[in-house]
């Protein structure tokens, strides 16, 4: 953990990055889910992460800082499942290089776990695949069973 | 590997596709013996047990001239040695032209339309969808009001879970219906469908009780059978279960041209009195699946039907 006390301050602090990606404004109990959802723990990038970080907006957010990784908007949008409230920022040379505003993905491909127990995807080895039908309330679909789970519902396959 | 041609969902046709398919059908009703698939196998694939739906769709087969192989009961196939979905649809894809497929998961006929080389028709996964019953349906409706366009359609009875209904509403809404719905409180329709109903601009009324007020404007009453299985509570559905029983007395103040739809099978939301009454018409609507299953068929298939 990259985490230093800034004495005077009283505060705590994680390191500045370099150049990478950094998603801020995470709930802490959502940290770990965060991690596997964007499959960190296979990376072979440096990464730091901060936990129960004191927040005057979430409470205690929890903060993610991968080195040298770029992540696109199609691979974070997920976080969104998550953490709707997380921000997004690619750092280049230690200065905010471009901030990505979060929507909910168009399609989500094997994240996320049908809750119908008489659906194909818990009966048969297949990948799940859900449509985003309503962005404003955050609404899926199951492709094949057809039944709509809430962001507040969803389970993850990991 | 995806054939686009299978139907899983009615939602996937457009309302000049199911114009098209009715007209198909219409020729099937006027000539149901034409050898138009000679030589084609029709696999009929039954992972629960439906008798109707099956021996509509055999018989469909065999009165178009197609060969019929199949099961119809999962007990007897290789899914009891724990055989996969994708493995069953793909061996029986190197056999057969077409799938007909029964299944007591929801979204299995998607999944095998995604996996097979052969077009699927799903004639029913779990819950989820049976398209060719509401083919049948709104043929039923067609033959018997001349028209789809601008009718009243009462639906009684199970709402929230009745496929037959969503997949009817869903149909319909092509052709500027307005309704009313008849349930228990606990049977209502989902929000979803009535959501459905208020973005398409659809005018819609609610009832928890069948009188002859509620009916007297209906072109078309469709009932439903209240399912024992879908209680959680057993004294819930003890309470509901005879409350809405279709008699000749309820009838008589209807319009001339009121016709009663039941998806079959029946238990005792229609007196048996009514089946004389001029105005029911569920046995021919289970007779009129012939020609819509026919039309479909031969859809799939890519078979004009002259």
């Amino acid at each position: 953990m990259a985490i230093e006390n800034t004495e005077d301050k009283k505060e705590m602090k994680v390191a500045k990055l370099c150049n990478g990606t950094v998603i801020d404004h995470i709930p802490s109990d959502k940290l770990f889910k965060v991690i596997a959802l964007l499959d960190l723990e296979e990376s072979k990038n440096q990464i730091t992460f901060g936990y129960n970080l004191d927040s005057k907006k979430v409470g205690k957010k929890a903060i993610i800082k991968i080195t040298d990784r770029f992540l696109k908007s199609e691979e974070v949008n997920k976080v969104a499942l998550l953490a709707p409230n997380a921000k997004i920022v690619i750092i280049r040379n230690y200065e905010v290089a471009e901030k990505i505003l979060l929507t909910f993905p168009d399609e989500i491909l094997g994240d996320v776990k049908c809750l119908n127990p008489k659906c194909i995807t818990n009966n048969e080895p297949m990948k799940t695949r859900f449509r985003c039908i309503d962005k404003a309330h955050g609404l899926f679909m199951c492709h094949y069973c057809e039944r709509v789970v809430s962001t507040e519902e969803i389970v993850l396959n990991k | 590997m995806a054939n686009n041609t299978s139907l899983v969902s009615i939602s996937q046709y457009s309302k000049e596709k199911l114009l098209e398919i009715l007209d198909k059908a219409a020729k099937f009703e006027k000539n149901p013996n034409r050898k138009i698939l000679d030589g084609k196998v029709v696999a009929t694939l039954f992972f629960e047990p439906s008798t109707r739906t099956r021996l509509s769709f055999e018989t469909a087969a065999n009165r178009l001239g197609a060969r019929v192989i199949g099961f119809s009961d999962a007990s007897t196939s290789s899914t009891s040695k724990g055989e996969t979905l994708k493995d069953t649809i793909t061996i029986v894809s190197n056999y057969a032209d077409v799938i007909v497929m029964r299944h007591f998961i929801e979204g299995a006929a998607r999944y095998a339309s995604e996996v097979s080389r052969i077009p699927i028709v799903n004639a029913g996964d779990g819950a989820n969808q049976h398209p060719t019953q509401t083919l049948l349906d709104l043929y039923s409706i067609k033959k018997t009001q001349g028209t789809l366009e601008n009718l009243k359609i009462a639906m009684v009875g199970d709402l929230k879970y009745g496929r037959t209904v969503h997949s009817l509403i869903n149909a319909m809404s092509h052709f500027n219906p307005s309704f009313k719905f008849i349930s228990p409180k606990v049977l209502e329709l989902p929000t979803s469908y009535k959501m459905f109903c208020k973005e398409k601009n659809i005018p819609f009324e609610e009832y928890s009780e069948l009188n002859e007020e509620v009916i007297a404007d209906a072109d078309i009453l469709y009932m439903t059978r209240v399912q024992k299985e879908r209680f959680t509570d057993l004294f819930e559905y003890e309470k509901v279960k005879n409350v809405y029983v279709l008699t000749n007395k309820l009838l008589e103040n209807t319009k001339d041209n009121l016709k009663i739809l039941h998806p079959l099978p029946r238990v005792g939301e229609i007196a048996c009195e009514v089946d004389e009454n001029p105005k029911a018409y569920y046995f021919q609507q289970a007779q009129n699946g012939l020609y819509a299953r026919q039309a479909v068929i031969c859809d799939v298939l890519g078979v004009d039907v002259d």
